[in-house]
């Protein structure tokens, strides 16, 4: 039916949609310099979007502190695969290409308030924010580092779960993750796990729920199974808030909702309280 | 055989399931009930029993051989609590230093309303976190459809035995083509992509043992596929026996950080 899509209107929508930001949730248009001036939340609904990864380091490290650590860990083809867009590298390569980064995790050591921490952040432009060998890798010897060195963990996550093509290994990076995080738990070191949006599927079903505390942002999507997949399983249609931050801070999965703007103070707050 | 072929031999309804393998391998058995906060899932059970002359903890996802038995069971999807359940007892078992044996069969961790509510993603996260740190051994057999973090919550271990065809991966194939190949009918493709059979998992590190099925599948002999599983979790255990808490949280903890470590 391509008579109803004209030449003309295709041409006429990218720099309409290059000015105009759309919330994701209640679907008001914004100037996109409002947007980015607004730090990426909307100014109806206060939905907190989702940010740069660079820029969420700069919003919680201390000014020239953050040192990135296990850049070379990167991602793995070991399934050489291959689906019908193409095969995996040619994606993942582009995406390094373009973006600069090498998994969709970044790690580095840094201070927050003066506090030292060790600090991930992923990064959902990379491959969805997806949970590879790379990723879990990085996880882990992060942990590692953290035990050694007796720094306390922040991992803020965003994912859509695990990387399918990476198969069956990056399934059992959930548990490599989950393992390293309860040893650096049983030295005595806390983990504060920042679920932004989206963290769903196997990143919140690891170590995205395994926080010391859990905190989130407004109106974050957390959940585990797709909201499609389970209308389709119950028959149901599910309430509008379902799996939103403030749905899960409700049944009791969250600790605190915090906005973007108190985020640092409260981190380091915590770190305080503990001692660290 | 195909990736797709052992896919349907995996979820056949006639392969013996969770009960199947109780009554063949164990002389006995006592089911214990719930999570002590909610609910007794009926998705994923466990209890106590004896396999020669060991005793053990056994855990599994309960799949039926019929539509009655799998609507009771919720077909072997797990609820929260059906994960919590497992900890409690895994924790009971731990504290009398009886190993734990695991039964791997399901279509994944039942995506619902209330499951969602109760913190599925939690009571997941939560069991890897405990399997990792149990102080007792921990033996996991993939004998089904070992569907993505529904299976692996109970599949954390310090041996894992996978029947030759049986399967396990990160999402189903036809998940997979959906999101992949955008559409569902390409799961042939998608389940050769994924690498999903024993032979794969084992060339990949992931599992540690294919036990053996009769000529045709364990569909065909039931009483033989349960022999030679029997077997197996008898040779793991004992090889398990003699390490000191220390240790095999130690060799768990290599054996986990060493999935895909390719760097």
């Amino acid at each position: 039916m391509g008579w109803f899509k004209p030449k003309a209107e295709k041409t006429a929508i990218p720099p309409a949609k290059a000015l105009w930001a759309i919330c994701p949730k209640c679907k008001s248009h914004f100037e996109k310099a409002v947007w980015k001036a607004n730090n990426a939340i909307c100014p109806k609904c206060n939905y907190h979007g989702r940010l740069a990864v660079r820029e969420r380091i700069a919003q919680v490290a201390d000014a020239g502190t953050f040192a990135e650590v296990f850049r070379a860990v990167s991602y793995s083809d070991h399934l050489a695969f291959h689906d019908a867009t193409g095969p995996y590298k040619a994606k993942v390569e582009a995406t390094i290409k373009k973006s600069g980064e090498t998994e969709s995790i970044v790690m580095g050591t840094c201070a927050v308030e003066g506090h030292p921490v060790m600090l991930g952040v992923m990064d959902f432009g990379f491959m969805g924010g997806s949970l590879g060998t790379g990723t879990g890798e990085r996880i882990a010897r992060a942990c590692e580092q953290a035990i050694a060195e007796r720094r306390p963990l922040i991992l803020f996550s965003a994912s859509g779960g695990a990387r399918m093509h990476e198969g069956i290994l990056s399934l059992l990076q959930m548990a490599k993750t989950s393992a390293a995080i309860a040893r650096l738990k049983e030295a005595g070191l806390p983990y504060i796990s920042v679920l932004t949006d989206p963290t769903t599927g196997g990143v919140s079903a690891s170590f995205a729920m395994l926080g010391d505390i859990n905190v989130t942002e407004p109106k974050a999507l957390i959940g585990f199974a797709g909201r499609r997949v389970i209308e389709n399983t119950i028959h149901q249609k599910l309430p509008a808030d379902f799996q939103s931050a403030e749905y899960l801070e409700k049944h009791g999965f969250v600790d605190k909702i915090v906005e973007r703007k108190d985020l640092k103070k409260f981190l380091a707050k915590m770190l305080n309280y503990w001692g660290f | 055989m195909t990736a797709i072929e052992k896919v349907k031999l995996a979820r056949d309804p006639k392969r013996p399931h969770l009960k199947d393998f109780i009554r063949e391998i164990c002389s006995d058995f006592e089911e214990l009930h719930g999570d002590r906060l909610v609910n007794d899932d009926r998705g994923l059970i466990g209890g106590f029993g004896t396999i020669g002359s060991e005793k053990v903890l056994i855990l599994g996802h309960n799949k039926g051989a019929t539509v009655e038995e799998n609507m009771a069971a919720n077909f072997g999807m797990a609820n929260p609590d059906g994960y919590r359940k497992a900890m409690r007892l895994a924790a009971l078992a731990e504290k009398f230093h009886v190993p734990v044996v695991t039964f791997v069969d399901t279509p994944g961790a039942y995506p619902g309303k209330e499951a969602e509510e109760r913190g599925q993603a939690e009571a997941i996260a939560k069991s890897l976190e405990f399997f990792s740190r149990l102080k007792t051994p921990v033996v996991v057999v993939v004998t089904g459809e070992g569907g993505s973090g529904g299976a692996l919550a109970i599949a954390v271990g310090d041996r894992i035995l996978m029947m030759e065809n049986a399967v396990y991966s990160v999402i189903s194939p036809e998940g997979c083509a959906g999101i992949l190949w955008r559409d569902g009918k390409k799961a042939p493709e998608a389940a050769e992509a994924l690498k999903i059979t024993a032979h794969d998992l084992a060339a990949l590190g992931a599992i540690d043992e294919i036990v053996k099925e009769p000529a045709g599948g364990a569909q065909k002999n039931h009483r033989l596929a349960c022999a030679n599983v029997k077997k197996a979790i008898l040779k793991a255990l004992k090889e398990l026996k003699g390490l000191t808490p220390d240790a095999l949280l130690d060799a768990r903890y290599a054996k986990l950080r060493a999935y895909g470590n390719f760097f």
